[in-house]
C-alpha cells in the first residue's frame, strides 16, 4: 500500500466518524425544523432496532449533553437549569437537556427535534426521572424497558438456563408492547422485514465494534479508547442498524486491522497501556487524554466503551428467523452486560490486563453520576488486591468544569506515572 | 563534592533542602509563597545556598516540587511533592510504610515501599477540609496565632465535636460553640480531632500501617501529632525537619541525577 492510501486509510475511522456525527445532527435540525417526529432514546438499551424499523429518527440527550460540553457551553446549559431550579447535585447531562429543551431545542450542532415519544431502559436510575420531565413537558408516551441484570458479579446466566428464559420472556413481552405503542404513535402497522433488515445492519456494526475493541490488544494499541473510541462508540449508537453504520464498521475494522499488521500506533511511542474506568471528563476532553499522552501514556480499553454502547460490545448477532424473541435475547444480554461493565466491571478489567498488557488502571469517578462511580473505589481495592495492577483514582466531572479542577487532576496524574517509572525501573534492575 | 538540591513550592510556604553526594542533609530554608511564585522559589533557594556557605555553580542538579514546581524557573526537572514525601520520610525513617503529609492545602496519604517508590496515594479532593487551611480558618476565628493552636488545644478536658468538615462553615461553627460559652481549649481540641478523623479515612484509603511518618507545615503542631496518635493508637513518625521532607525528596531524586549521569554507558547504549 502506497503512502497515499496509508493516509487515506489511517485515521479514516475518526474523520469520517466526525462527518456522520454532523450529518446525524443536520439530519435532526431538519426534522425539528419540519415538526416531525422523533423517538428519545439513551445509551444503554436504545432499542433503536424497533424505532428504526419505523423509521423513527433517534435523539440521544446524553450525546447532545456531552457535546455542550466538548464544545465549551455546558456552563450555559447548566446554569440555565440551575437557575430554573435544579440542584448542582444531581445528573448534569439531565440539567443540560432541560436547558436545551428551555430553548426549544438550541443546541451548539443544530436544533433538536420535540420527542414523539420516549423509551428507555432500568439500566440508569436516572433515565426514569428524566423520561418523566418530558412526559410533563411534551405530555407524550414514555415506555420503560425493565431488563434484568446481573443478581451476583461474575456470575451470568444464558440461553437454556430457567432464570435466563424467564428474563427472556419477560425483556420480550415488553418488545411487544413497545411494537404496539409504536403503531400507535406513528400510526404505522409493524413492519415485520424491515426489522429484521435493521437487525442485519445492527449485526454488522456489533460483530465489527466488537473486533476493533479486541484488535487493541495490538502493541502498538491502534487507537486511544478515551478520545478516538468515543467517536466510534457515538457511531455505534447513532448508525446502529443502518447501512451507514455497517459501512463505517466494516471500513473501521480495515482501518484497525492495517494499522495492526503495519505496526502503526496512536502514540508514536508508547510506553505504557492503560484502562480507562468511568465517563470521560469531557469538559476538558482532550487536555485530559495530553495529561497521560505527554508521559507516554494511551488507554487501551474502556468500560465506557462497553456500557455506553449498551453492551453492544459483546458482539451479540441477531437470529434473523425469529427477529422478536432474537431481539429480547440480546437487548436482555448486551443491557445486563452494560450493567456490569458499571457495577461489576473488576471481573472484567481483571481478564483484561494480560490480554490487553495493561499496566495501570485509571478511576474516574465523576460527581454529577453516582450511577457508575458508586463502588469504584471497592472495585480499585479489589483490584489491586487481586493483581497488584498500579491504579489511579481521579475525580471530577463529566459535564461540570465547576468541579474540574485541572492542577490537582495533573499532580495525580504525574505522580501516578512517576510511580509507574519507578516500578518499571525495579524490573529492570531485578 | 557534588551537591543536589530540591525545591518544595507549596501553596502556602515555600521549601528548599540541600543534600551532599552522599545523601545528607547540609541546609534547608523556609519562607512564605506569596503572590509571586517565582521569586518564593528564588528566595528561598537563595536562602538554602547561604545556608549551606555553597555557590550557585556548586549545586549539580535542582529539581522543583509542591504546586509551585514549574515556577522553579532554575531547577533542572520537576518530581510531584506525593514522590518527594514519599522519598524524603523514608530517607529520615526508613521504617516508613505510609506517610501521612498535612500542608497548607492538601492532605495526602502515602503508601510506600521499603525503597521510598510509592504504592498509592490518596488526597482531599476540592476541599481544603481536613488540611492546614481548617486549622487556619479556626486561629483567625479565635484570633489566635497558628503556633499557639496546638499548645492551647492540648488543655482541652471536654473537647466539643466539630461537625462540619467545611473549612468556610467551621469559622462559623467555632464561633457559634464559643457563643455556647465553650472553653477555647476544649473548642480547638474539637478541631484537631475532627481533622484527625477526616485524615485517617485517606490513609485506611491507602491501607494502614504501623510505620507511619507525618510530613509537612502541619507537623509542628503538637495537638495535631497527638490528635492522630490518638485516633490510630500508635506512634508516629515525626521530626523537627518533616516541614522539609518534599524538599529533601526532591534533592535526593536530583542526586539519583548525578549518580546515574556518573554511571558508565551500557554496551547496547554505546552500540
Amino acid at each position: 500500500m502506497g503512502q497515499d492510501s496509508q493516509n487515506e486509510i489511517v485515521g479514516r475511522g475518526a474523520r469520517d466518524g466526525a462527518e456522520l456525527f454532523r450529518q446525524w445532527f443536520s439530519s435532526l435540525d431538519a426534522t425539528a425544523e419540519q415538526g416531525a417526529q422523533s423517538a428519545y432514546v439513551f445509551v444503554m438499551g436504545s432499542m433503536n432496532e424497533i424505532l428504526k424499523a419505523f423509521d423513527l429518527p433517534v435523539v440521544f440527550p446524553e450525546i447532545n449533553s456531552l457535546q455542550t460540553a466538548v464544545r465549551r457551553v455546558a456552563h450555559e446549559y447548566l446554569n440555565e437549569a440551575e437557575d430554573y431550579g435544579y440542584s448542582p447535585d444531581i445528573c448534569g447531562y439531565v440539567k443540560a437537556d432541560v436547558a436545551v429543551q428551555l430553548r426549544n431545542g438550541e443546541h451548539p450542532m443544530g436544533r433538536i427535534p420535540k420527542p414523539s415519544l420516549a423509551v428507555y431502559t432500568n439500566a440508569c436510575n436516572t433515565y426514569i426521572k428524566w423520561a418523566e420531565i418530558w412526559e410533563r413537558m411534551y405530555k407524550i408516551p414514555i415506555f420503560t424497558l425493565d431488563v434484568p441484570g446481573s443478581r451476583e458479579g461474575g456470575v451470568h446466566t444464558g440461553p437454556g438456563d430457567r432464570s435466563f428464559e424467564n428474563d427472556r420472556s419477560y425483556v420480550e413481552a415488553q418488545v411487544h408492547e413497545l411494537i404496539t405503542l409504536c403503531e400507535e404513535v406513528t400510526g404505522r402497522k409493524f413492519d415485520i422485514d424491515k426489522l429484521r433488515e435493521v437487525l442485519g445492519y445492527a449485526n454488522d456494526v456489533a460483530s465489527s465494534w466488537q473486533r476493533v475493541l479486541q484488535l487493541n490488544a495490538s502493541r502498538p494499541s491502534v487507537f486511544n479508547a478515551v478520545t478516538e473510541g468515543t467517536i466510534y462508540l457515538g457511531v455505534a449508537n447513532g448508525f446502529r442498524g443502518t447501512e451507514q453504520g455497517s459501512r463505517y464498521f466494516r471500513e473501521l475494522v480495515e482501518e484497525m486491522e492495517y494499522k495492526s499488521a503495519n505496526g502503526i500506533g496512536t502514540l508514536t511511542d508508547e510506553k505504557y497501556r492503560l484502562t480507562f474506568v468511568g465517563v470521560p471528563c469531557y469538559p476538558i476532553f482532550r487536555r485530559f487524554n495530553e495529561m497521560f499522552s505527554d508521559w507516554g501514556g494511551t488507554f487501551v480499553n474502556s468500560t465506557y466503551l462497553w456500557f455506553a454502547s449498551g453492551g453492544t460490545n459483546r458482539g451479540f448477532q441477531y437470529d434473523l428467523q425469529r427477529p422478536v424473541e432474537s431481539l429480547a435475547e440480546g437487548v436482555l444480554l448486551s443491557v445486563r452486560d452494560a450493567m456490569d461493565s458499571m457495577f461489576h466491571q473488576s471481573y472484567m478489567i481483571e481478564d483484561m490486563i494480560d490480554e490487553m498488557h495493561v499496566d495501570g488502571v485509571v478511576y474516574h469517578p465523576i460527581k454529577s453520576c453516582r450511577t457508575v462511580s458508586t463502588g469504584l473505589a471497592d472495585s480499585r481495592r479489589y483490584l489491586m488486591e487481586k493483581t497488584g495492577v498500579p491504579s489511579l483514582f481521579l475525580e471530577s466531572d463529566m459535564m461540570d468544569k465547576r468541579v474540574v479542577s485541572e492542577a490537582q487532576m495533573k499532580n495525580r496524574v504525574d505522580a501516578f506515572f512517576e510511580g509507574l517509572a519507578s516500578r518499571r525501573s525495579q524490573q529492570a534492575a531485578a | 563534592m557534588a551537591y543536589a538540591a530540591g525545591v518544595d513550592v507549596g501553596s502556602t510556604q515555600s521549601k528548599a533542602a540541600i543534600v551532599d553526594e552522599d545523601g545528607n542533609l547540609i541546609a534547608t530554608a523556609l519562607d512564605e509563597t506569596g503572590a509571586n511564585v517565582v521569586q518564593a522559589a528564588e528566595r528561598v533557594y537563595e536562602q538554602a545556598l547561604r545556608s549551606a556557605k555553597l555557590r550557585e555553580e556548586e549545586v549539580d542538579y535542582i529539581i522543583g516540587t509542591g504546586y509551585g514546581r514549574y515556577k522553579v524557573t532554575f531547577g533542572n526537572a520537576q518530581v510531584t511533592e506525593i514522590s518527594c514525601h514519599g522519598r524524603g520520610a523514608v530517607k529520615m525513617f526508613p521504617d516508613t510504610r505510609t506517610v501521612i503529609d498535612m500542608g497548607g492545602q492538601d492532605t495526602k496519604a502515602i503508601s510506600v515501599s521499603p525503597s521510598g517508590e510509592i504504592n498509592d496515594f490518596c488526597m482531599n479532593d476540592k476541599c481544603a477540609a481536613g488540611t492546614g487551611r481548617f486549622l487556619g480558618a479556626a486561629a483567625m476565628a479565635l484570633d489566635l496565632s497558628l503556633a499557639e493552636l496546638g499548645p492551647t488545644a492540648l488543655k482541652s478536658d471536654k473537647p466539643v465535636r466539630i461537625s462540619t468538615t467545611c473549612t468556610v462553615f467551621a469559622e462559623s461553627e467555632v464561633l457559634s460553640w464559643l457563643g455556647k460559652g465553650k472553653k477555647l481549649p476544649d473548642i480547638l481540641w474539637g478541631v484537631h480531632q475532627s481533622i484527625a478523623t477526616r485524615t485517617i479515612g485517606l490513609v485506611r484509603r491507602v491501607g494502614l500501617d504501623e510505620k507511619i511518618t507525618f510530613t509537612g507545615g502541619v507537623t509542628r503542631n503538637v495537638a495535631m501529632v497527638k490528635a492522630l496518635e490518638d485516633r490510630l493508637g500508635i506512634r508516629l513518625n515525626v521530626s523537627e525537619q518533616a516541614h522539609y521532607f518534599g524538599a529533601l525528596g526532591a534533592a535526593l531524586f536530583a542526586l539519583d541525577h548525578i549518580l546515574d549521569s556518573r554511571k558508565p554507558a551500557s554496551s547496547a547504549e554505546v552500540a
